[in-house]
């Protein structure tokens, strides 16, 4: 698996917060990420539904939808800070620096505009090619995301292709101006389950060729394991664990990536919602004080009900729990820290 | 393709056949056209001959077979008000219709569409609010009520514009054009705004909602994560997908405004073919009344198909599914 070859990550996200304001007060639905993605690396994002992997992911691309707003932390793109940019210098990074790819081929791709001209303007729009070098390019990326006949295809309408055709489709389109990172954002959830594992293999393979990075958001263990170099693990809007991979799932030092960890499906075989665990995620208006898991968790003391724990060094990964802090999960110490 | 247009046309003459079939119900059912035809002092023999010469002794299938089949020569008899051949006094009216009804079309596309999209893209804009309210009063105020305060403002306040007949008109053919004028152009202004108020505002209104509707769309925010630019999604992308279920709507509103300019010509003085329709209607000029209807069942049923083309040029969805289908092996 490529690994960083360079000093300077791709990515970094530091202490990432983004808030929805409503009625009944201001939501924290993403609060104080921080991570890395180095160039060419693939960093794998699990959680479950409402952990704020997409709204991450949203951030990084910076296509929040409002009333979504970045609160407070920052994101780095190759040392240049693009949080705060305006809209039209963030446009010519997405597309350009950053692909994104959505979840639902079908409903991705405009059905009015062939894939060739959607391709095409896209590729123009960020790369000084002629109409006939762009149509080339874009003949040469349906060829590389394997759909079969590509100097007639280009021609088509994204109703003429199946969904798994579709989502090469969305691909090449994410690769067609050659960004250094793409985020994916379950990728292959709406697919059908025998073609999913041939869509994570193709991203794999051109990822690696092109040496782009990749967020890779799911819900597949199996996924991850196969494809990831690193994975973070979200629980309520915080980063729980993160790590290699092979650490992460072999020996996970959070109770939380214990437990999801504890049945790990074989690729392909969707688990809807990871829920080994007893209980339930909270809901964002109902985050308990200390650690966010300490309803769930069998480990807990004291400690986890009044302080929260940030990421810290545990083995060979870093986890967001006491059990790994000197004093460990014992007496509560009683700081004006305390989360509320 | 081919096909499709086939059972098109195949559908619209059912329809106009239909229409025909009220007509004709109209011209020989309602009042009786011996009785409009003649003076009081027409003796009782003379009325039955009038009366068997008008083939209205023969059954009812049989007449309505030479009405449609005098309707399609253009030949509606004579009106019972001038007794005039009812075809040459319509087709005298026409132009004035038509050429209102295409700037009042104009003016609702070239006006309404703009306002739509504007109002969509930024809906939480003053401006956009503003129109919003300003479209509910044109949605709520009669026509004729819209005209008559268009008169008063214009023509009488202002005197910039005329406020009745159509001004100098030139003859070019057959067809009598406003366009030619400065002053048949000036006379068009205020009944084309008048007839085309109500439609530019549903227009308005429905071209926003679908253009919000689109923008939420996953294409749409998937073509923003390619990084195109604002120009090429909102007026491209968004634009287009918009237009499709508005095309529909706006055909069908466009065949409307030829019906509506009943009240609008009315209200101007206009001498168009829905004057014409009020006057007959006054006079109880039953072949008149029918070859009206006719005259607007056949122009819905043109815009219709007009519609139906367009909206095969802009979805490809429809194209194949017509014909080519989809590609073998997927
Ligand atoms: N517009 C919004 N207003 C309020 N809360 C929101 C809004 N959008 C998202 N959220 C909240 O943010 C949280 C994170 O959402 P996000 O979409 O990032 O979850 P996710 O991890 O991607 O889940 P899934 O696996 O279901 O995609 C959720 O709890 C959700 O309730
Ligand atoms: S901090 Fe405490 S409650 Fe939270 S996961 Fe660790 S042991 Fe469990
Ligand atoms: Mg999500």
């Amino acid at each position: 698996m490529a690994a960083a070859s360079n000093n300077q990550p791709l990515l970094e996200v530091r202490n990432l917060r983004i808030e929805f304001p409503t009625r009944r007060g201001t939501l924290l639905a993403v609060d104080d990420v921080s991570f890395d993605i180095a160039p060419g690396e693939v960093l794998g994002v699990v959680g479950e539904s409402g952990a704020g992997k997409s709204l991450t992911g949203n951030a990084i691309i910076g296509l929040l939808e409002p009333p979504g707003r970045v609160a407070g932390g920052e994101i780095r793109l190759e040392g240049r800070r693009i949080d705060n940019l305006p809209y039209e210098e963030m446009r010519k990074i997405r597309g350009a620096r950053i692909g994104a790819i959505f979840q639902d081929p079908l409903t991705s791709l405009n059905p009015l505009y062939s894939v060739g001209r959607q391709l095409v303007e896209t590729i123009q729009t960020h790369l000084p090619l002629s109409a006939s070098q762009a149509k080339a390019r874009a003949i040469e990326l349906l060829q590389e995301v394997g759909i079969p006949g590509a100097e007639m295809r280009i021609d088509h309408y994204p109703h003429q292709f199946s969904g798994g055709m579709r989502q090469r489709v969305v691909i090449a389109l994410a690769l067609c101006a050659g960004p250094r990172l793409i985020v994916a954002d379950e990728p292959t959830t709406a697919l059908d389950v025998s073609i999913q594992a041939q869509i994570i293999a193709l991203l794999k393979r051109l990822c690696r060729e092109h040496g782009t990075a990749v967020m890779l958001v799911t819900h597949d263990m199996g996924v991850i394991a196969e494809t990831a170099d690193r994975v973070a693990v979200m629980y309520a809007g915080r980063v729980a664990e993160i790590g290699p991979v092979r650490e992460v799932v072999k020996h996970a030092k959070h109770p939380y990536t214990k437990g999801l960890m504890g049945s790990i499906p074989s690729l392909g075989v969707r688990t809807e919602r990871l829920t080994q665990i007893d209980g339930a995620m909270p809901r964002l208006t109902e985050i308990p004080p200390g650690c966010a898991f300490n309803p769930r968790c069998t480990f807990k003391g004291q400690r986890c009900l009044v302080e929260r724990p940030n990421l810290m060094p545990a083995g060979a990964t870093r986890a967001a729990c006491w059990l790994h802090d000197s004093g460990g999960v014992g007496a509560p110490i009683l700081k004006e820290t305390v989360d509320a | 393709m081919l096909a499709f247009i086939l059972r098109r046309i195949l559908q619209s003459s059912a329809v106009l056949l239909a229409v025909g079939l009220v007509a004709f119900s109209l011209f020989r059912y309602v009042g009786d056209p011996v009785n409009a035809m003649v003076g009081q002092d027409t003796s009782m023999e003379e009325r039955d001959a009038l009366r068997e010469k008008l083939g209205l002794n023969d059954p009812a299938p049989v007449q309505f077979f030479h009405f449609i089949a005098n309707a399609a020569r253009g030949n509606f008899g004579l009106s019972y008000r001038t007794s005039e051949p009812v075809g040459r006094l319509i087709l005298e009216r026409v132009p004035a219709t038509l050429e209102l009804s295409f700037c009042a079309a104009v003016f609702v596309l070239f006006v309404g569409v703009p306002m739509g999209v504007y109002t969509g893209l930024y809906p939480k804009h003053w401006s956009s609010r503003l129109l919003q309210a300003i479209s509910l009063i044109g949605i709520s105020l009669p026509t004729f009520l819209i005209g008559i305060l268009l008169i008063l403002v214009f023509a009488v306040t202002l005197h910039w514009l005329p406020s009745f007949g159509r001004g100098d008109t030139v003859r070019v053919g057959w067809w009598v054009t406003n366009f030619l004028t400065l002053s048949g152009l000036k006379a068009l202004i205020l009944p084309a705004i008048t007839l085309g108020l109500f439609q530019l505002t549903l227009i308005m209104r429905l071209v926003r909602s679908e253009m919000l509707e689109v923008m939420r769309t996953e294409y749409i925010k998937f073509a923003r994560a390619r990084g195109l630019t604002n120009r090429a999604i909102n007026f491209g992308h968004a634009l287009k997908n918009t237009l499709v279920p508005v095309i529909t709507v706006a055909g069908l509103q466009l065949g409307s405004l030829i019906a509506f300019a009943v009240v609008t010509e009315t209200v101007f003085a206009w001498p168009g073919v829905g004057q014409l329709f009020i006057q007959s209607v006054q006079f109880s000029d039953i072949p008149v009344m029918a070859a009206y209807l006719l005259l607007i069942g056949l122009f819905f049923v043109l815009v219709n198909l007009i519609v139906d083309l367009l909206y095969f040029a802009v979805d490809p969805r429809l194209r194949s599914q017509g014909g080519s289908a989809r590609v073998a092996g997927h």
